[in-house]
């Protein structure tokens, strides 16, 4: 019945890579952390745009996270001329798809879409498999196109999926706990990038909240004085 | 001083448009309801906040959103950074459209529990459906709107639906989509249909939904007729002015939903993925169906009702037409409802289980509508009538039957239901 549904319904597009329920990781980040989120915008720039943009984010926007826009020209900037432009990736969709296979998603809201547990958990476990055209595999995104980008960090690992058992086959130049720090730090710049208004969000709401309950205390007395005669 | 200007102002006025003042009598100072509302009177009053909120928040949004398939997604973004306070007004609206279905939806149970819509209230009963059912349309276009993976195979779904009709289906569906598949024109007349047509729509309904309920009179918990009982000055005895004791009232209820509201704005906006799906941060792909396609939780109810009913002859259309029915039916309910009292504190104990079984099928089709149907696993044994083993299918499939019982055997039970004497006075 559910296989009819789906074939009346969805007749000629039918392509989805399956995706596993691996267990998660939870995200260690915060998002009230600037050094962190500094760090992971660092990382970003190096390892990420390069395929992936995040194209609804201006470089301007990076004030927020407490950088001034000479610190984001100097250290962030490569491929846009002026603080105000979109951070774009370098690689045109054509070309991801014909690298890749998918062209790399833009990322601006991808921590909203697959939440921050998912991608802290992605990005440490990529393993590599030499059945894989990239040469990479992962296993929370079985047989995804993008290989390890950050391997130099995390370096290589194979994965025996049987026995669940991870075996090192080269060192990368970070410790594993260093390793983890920095995908922390790459995982809560993209919770921000992926709502910067989030937190000002939480500290608007509190005040709303208090001028609401003292307009209830108002309102309520208001509602006792008019009410009291009626038996 | 600049009382006596006023009020030699508003002496102007009236002098040249008398109707004002007669209209705010009729309907306010002297409009008189019954004094013992309880909390389930507060959300009719709510509907229309919520109502006046998403016309507002729409506006705004209306000046920086792009109904263009390539922009659409983008121009959402920008109005959640790039736009001041975009954020904001994007959150009012997406928050306001689930109020909005919680609101209506406490509003008609207050009616089941007190027979708000039996005689003579059937025309305000039926004007309310009416507006329940516009307002499913006015969710569905605006859910298109927002260009995600789930705004689009939504709509997929939804009009694929109508496309199940035998004979004049197929046409009817590209009709509604303006082309072959989800495209540029669909979002085009959704936005259309969205900003414009539906919301007239709705506030005419609301419109005679009041006025309906203005000329027959307020229900109240004990299901009584206040005029019964008339003081010398012709008012009922019961009764208060609707201003100012129901809108000091109505405004206490005001702040309390605000603050829920604004607490969920604030601190939970995607409500954990159910107000916004994760999947529609996804940019709409013509090409990749979502594994696990679900509406928004306010259709889920219907939702699983479609997907319980089995194909008959390779045709969706039983599903679909059950689906129908299941809305329609609400209509009816003042003549299906047979008992001779209308509150539920005069009611036996047949009405009693019925209603509280009809709210727990509701809320569980609702659950089982925002789940795959192999949530609950698979029966572990084969037999020649399981077309499906999908455990959840064949509880939506009882909770159908039930949800429709409850309606069409309701002549019956509450005919014979066994009902407490009716005071004469409210309580």
């Amino acid at each position: 019945m559910k296989k009819l549904f789906a074939i009346v319904l969805f007749a000629p597009l039918t392509l989805l890579a399956a995706e596993t329920g691996a267990r998660l990781d939870s995200s260690p980040h915060h998002a009230t952390d600037l050094v962190s989120l500094q760090s992971g915008a660092r990382t970003f720039v190096n390892y990420c745009l390069g395929c992936h943009g995040v194209q609804y984010v201006r470089y301007s926007g990076l004030k927020e996270i407490g950088l001034t826009e000479a610190q984001i020209r100097d250290n962030l900037m490569f491929t846009a001329d002026k603080v105000g432009e979109p951070m774009k990736s370098t690689i045109s969709a054509k070309d991801g798809k014909r690298w890749f296979g998918v062209p790399p998603p833009d990322l601006s809201v991808i921590a909203r879409s697959r939440g921050a547990d998912w991608l802290y958990t992605y990005l440490r476990t990529f393993y590599r498999d030499p059945k894989a055209a990239s040469g990479w595999n992962n296993t929370v995104f079985p047989n995804v196109g993008m290989p390890h980008a950050l391997w130099t960090l995390q370096g290589e690992r194979t994965y025996d999926a049987k026995e669940h058992k991870w075996s090192e086959v080269t060192k990368g130049t970070q410790t594993p706990s260093e390793y983890d720090a920095t995908v922390r730090d790459l995982v809560n710049f993209l919770v921000y990038v992926a709502e910067p208004s989030a937190t000002s969000r939480k500290n608007i709401g509190i005040v709303v909240l208090f001028v609401l309950g003292i307009l209830f205390i108002l309102t309520y007395l208001l509602k006792l004085n008019y009410w009291k005669d009626v038996k | 001083m600049v009382s006596q200007m006023v009020s030699r102002l508003w002496g102007w006025f009236d002098a040249r448009m008398p109707s004002v003042a007669q209209e705010w009598r009729k309907h306010a100072s002297g409009y008189y309801a019954p004094k013992n509302f309880n909390f389930w009177y507060f959300f009719g009053a709510l509907s229309m906040l919520v109502l006046v909120i998403q016309i507002v928040s729409g506006i705004f949004l209306t000046m920086n959103y792009k109904p263009d398939a390539a922009l659409a997604f983008g121009s959402v973004e920008y109005i959640m950074r790039d736009v001041p306070g975009g954020w904001l007004i994007r959150y009012i609206h997406s928050t306001g459209a689930s109020a909005f279905f919680l609101v209506v939806y406490l509003h008609m149970f207050r009616a089941m529990l007190y027979g708000s819509h039996r005689q003579p209230r059937e025309l305000v009963w039926i004007f309310g459906v009416l507006i329940y059912l516009t307002l499913m349309g006015e969710a569905f276009f605006g859910y298109l709107l927002p260009w995600g993976q789930m705004s689009y195979w939504g709509a997929q779904v939804i009009v694929n639906l109508f496309g199940t009709i035998p004979f004049i289906g197929p046409d009817l569906a590209i009709l509604i989509r303006g082309d072959y598949v989800v495209g540029d024109a669909t979002l085009n007349r959704f936005f259309a249909l969205h900003v414009i047509a539906l919301p007239l729509v709705l506030l005419g309904l609301v419109a005679a939904h009041i006025l309906a309920l203005h000329d027959v009179g307020s229900n109240n918990p004990d299901g009584i007729e206040i005029k019964k009982h008339k003081g010398p000055d012709g008012h009922p005895l019961d009764g208060v002015p609707f201003h100012p004791y129901y809108t000091v009232k109505d405004t206490v209820g005001a702040v309390v939903f605000l603050a829920i509201f604004c607490f969920v704005l604030f601190f939970i906006p995607e409500m954990g993925g159910y107000f916004l799906e994760h999947n529609n941060f996804i940019p709409a792909d013509p090409l990749k169906t979502p594994e696990h396609i679900a509406p928004v939780w306010y259709f889920t109810p219907y939702y699983s009702i479609l997907r319980a009913v089995p194909p008959l002859f390779n045709s969706q259309f039983p599903g679909v037409a059950a689906m129908g029915i299941a809305t329609m039916i609400l209509f009816l309910l003042p003549w299906l409802d047979r008992s001779p009292v209308k509150s539920i504190r005069y009611r036996g104990p047949y009405y009693k289980w019925a209603l509280g079984i009809f709210v727990a099928v509701f809320l569980l089709l609702g659950y089982l509508g925002v789940k795959p149907t192999t949530v609950w696993g698979q029966f572990g044994f084969d037999a020649f009538f399981l077309d499906t083993k999908d455990i959840a299918t064949w509880v939506a499939r009882v909770c159908t039957v039930l949800y429709f019982a409850f309606f069409i055997l309701m002549p019956w039970y509450t005919a014979i239901d066994k009902v407490k004497p009716v005071p004469e006075r409210t309580t």
